[in-house]
């Protein structure tokens, strides 16, 4: 029984992470007032180019960092269309989720069923041998532990760092900001390029760790449902972790009631869940008795030109 | 000698629309670049991909066919995206419309009867309009983000097809492959050119595009569509309802998805298969900015998007190119369209330092 549990718990851990880096990535660009809609792409860009340099190259450090690289890279188009042309953000983030299936569809077809070697697990002697904690705790691979610690720095760094506080600043009133002296434009490039690196750790995470092979559009939606995440947690990095694990339960829960078959319902059908649970989830959040304290930012998505 | 940008007093007109041809420019010569470095000869890839199939009737009539769904699409979601209305689940929509079309014309398999293909239209209409309106009480009742909650029905609908059509719907007598039976003839839309696949859907299509223009250009609906959009806090102060609008919006522009779905299957493909739409709804994006959100720029540009479909698999067969570069030039060309808009609002001065 604990086994099952530990498995069951561990493969929600694996669903959840690439989710956690995306949705964490994207909470900082929105903070700074940008939406990014093309985290879907971002991931997309993250996972070909991990498995791609990973297998070349014969090194999972060289291709997690390619994977960041990727993401920021195309982060970097998204910011200068929105950033410095003050381009429409959610056209530009559709643009970007396009031209991410595409390209990497077009890069990946070579490495279709190619094998990889997955991440290494970093396993702990005689800690990781624990029942139950020792397998949750331990011998997980560097990513997963990244993402935690993304997650503790992101929170640190919005509250307690005054580069967080500048952040927030712009994301809140991005002409104060400016009229007290701050570059909204460059706080905001360095906000969209983390966003794309964490999204291309998540897409690195999933081509490397969770399945480690590349598929054309493998990250599914997820790069969505990111979004959504964010929402979820209302702008605050100890509930987006909440939700990534929450929704990494749900991904797991319907591959497993798949699994156990017997109960008569189509497996598309069970495939749904995570999307309806997004949409349950928005909703709730939306209509629920909390809904003064969404706390989005105030610019969220609002193009900003200095006037000078 | 230093460079200045600074915002027109007014928006460039004539650069409104000379940019989508400065980025359709663009995008052939970054498409140029990218052929040389897959190691294709970029004239012989391009040409191909842009100019083969304008020289047959029959690469003109596929060419048609593709941009009918497109520009059907298209014309409804810029209704929306005028007003701020972000429908994005279009694909999911279409689906919706191809299940509900199809649905009855597999309930009526095998009758005859003139009436039967109205029906399967009108079903598909309502297929699209009924999936669109789950956003939109969501989005006027609690506020929901509606880009959000579209976008996920999308997985949903082609789930839902997907599992008809392994399930219930599969064709008896199909050695189990995962489709409907074939559409009997009363539910197929008749082919109006002897010797092509373009059906009287096509004709349809650009009709509701035009109908599309003279409603938003001449009617009062328009009017209130264009001015949420540009200014919010004026249609406030009118008095338009905005709750009305996002209805409005999602209704028409889910309907038209799931009319274009339902022209779908009983037209070309003539029953229900797992996938019957190669993207028709996300591309339908690309053609309303790159047409202006105007009816008859987006006629225009479903023609160019589908040139890009049609282009793509003829490139294939002719010289070996993957399918997926048609999905590159797509995201390029509105990179392309969207960085050249800012010559459209701003303007560059040399200002002496």
């Amino acid at each position: 029984m604990i086994e099952t549990t530990a498995l069951v718990l561990l493969t929600v851990i694996s669903a959840a992470t690439p989710l956690l880096f995306a949705a964490m990535g994207e909470l900082v660009v929105e903070k700074s007032g940008v939406l990014n809609l093309g985290i879907e792409g971002m991931m997309l860009a993250g996972a070909v180019a991990a498995f791609a340099v990973t297998v070349s190259y014969d090194s999972a450090i060289l291709g997690v960092l390619a994977g960041a690289l990727a993401g920021a890279a195309l982060a970097f188009v998204f910011g200068v269309l929105t950033l410095t042309l003050a381009a429409n953000q959610v056209a530009t983030g559709l643009a970007l989720t396009i031209f991410g299936v595409g390209l990497t569809a077009l890069i990946g077809a070579s490495y279709v069923g190619v094998p990889v070697q997955p991440l290494p697990k970093l396993d702990v002697p005689g800690l990781s041998d624990l029942p139950l904690i020792g397998s949750l705790l331990f011998g997980h691979d560097a990513l997963v532990y990244l993402s935690i610690a993304a997650t503790l720095g992101v929170a640190w760094f919005l509250k307690h760092s005054r580069a967080g506080m500048i952040l927030r600043a712009v994301g809140e009133s991005d002409i104060s900001a400016h009229s007290i002296g701050y570059d909204v434009i460059s706080v905001r490039y360095r906000a969209v390029l983390f966003g794309g690196a964490m999204s291309g750790l998540g897409g690195a995470f999933l081509s490397l760790s969770s399945t480690p092979m590349w598929v054309e559009g493998m990250t599914a939606g997820r790069g969505w449902i990111a979004l959504a995440l964010v929402v979820f947690a209302s702008w605050r990095p100890g509930r987006v972790l909440l939700g990534a694990y929450l929704f990494g339960g749900v991904t797991i829960l319907q591959l497993y009631a798949q699994g156990a078959g017997g109960i008569g319902i189509p497996a598309q059908v069970m495939s749904m869940l995570p999307y309806l649970a997004t949409i349950l989830v928005l909703t709730v959040i939306a209509a629920g008795p909390w809904k003064g304290r969404l706390d989005a930012p105030a610019c969220l998505g609002k193009p900003f030109r200095p006037s000078t | 000698m230093a460079l200045k940008i600074e915002p027109r007093r007014e928006v460039s007109r004539a650069l409104v629309y000379g940019t989508p041809v400065l980025a359709i420019f663009l995008t052939v010569l970054s498409g140029f670049f990218l052929f040389a470095v897959m190691g294709y000869d970029p004239l012989t890839a391009l040409y191909f991909f842009f100019v083969a199939p304008l020289l047959s009737l029959f690469g003109l009539s596929e060419i048609m066919l593709k941009a009918a769904p497109l520009i059907l699409i298209a014309v409804g979601l810029a209704m929306g995206f005028r007003a701020n209305v972000w429908n994005i689940g279009a694909e999911g929509q279409l689906t919706c419309g191809a299940i509900a079309g199809g649905g009855v014309a597999l309930l009526f398999w095998g009758d005859e009867g003139v009436w039967i293909l109205p029906v399967v239209c009108f079903a598909g209409l309502l297929g699209g309009m009924l999936y669109a309106a789950i956003p939109a009480f969501l989005k006027t009742r609690y506020e929901v983000n509606e880009i959000l909650t579209s976008l996920m029905l999308s997985y949903v609908a082609t789930l839902l097809l997907s599992a008809l059509v392994f399930g219930p719907w599969k064709d008896p007598m199909g050695f189990n492959f995962p489709q409907s039976r074939m559409f009997t003839d009363s539910a197929i839309l008749p082919i109006i050119l002897e010797g092509t696949r373009l059906h009287l859907g096509t004709v349809i299509a650009l009709m509701i595009a035009v109908a599309v223009w003279v409603v938003m250009s001449f009617t009062i609906v328009g009017f209130q569509l264009r001015v949420v959009g540009l200014a919010p806090a004026a249609a406030r102060f009118a008095g338009f309802s905005r709750r009305r609008l996002i209805w409005l919006a999602l209704l028409t522009s889910g309907g038209f998805a799931g009319l274009a779905g339902a022209f779908e299957v009983v037209g070309p493909i003539g029953q229900l298969v797992p996938v019957i739409s190669p993207g028709y709804g996300f591309t339908a994006i690309i053609v309303a900015f790159l047409g202006r959100l105007h009816p008859l720029g987006i006629i225009l540009a479903g023609l160019l998007m589908a040139l890009s479909y049609i282009g793509g698999e003829n490139a294939q067969v002719e010289v070996g190119l993957p399918q997926a570069v048609t999905g590159v030039f797509q995201g390029l060309l509105l990179f392309f369209l969207l960085a050249s808009d800012f010559l459209a609002r701003y303007r560059i001065r040399r200002v002496p330092s």
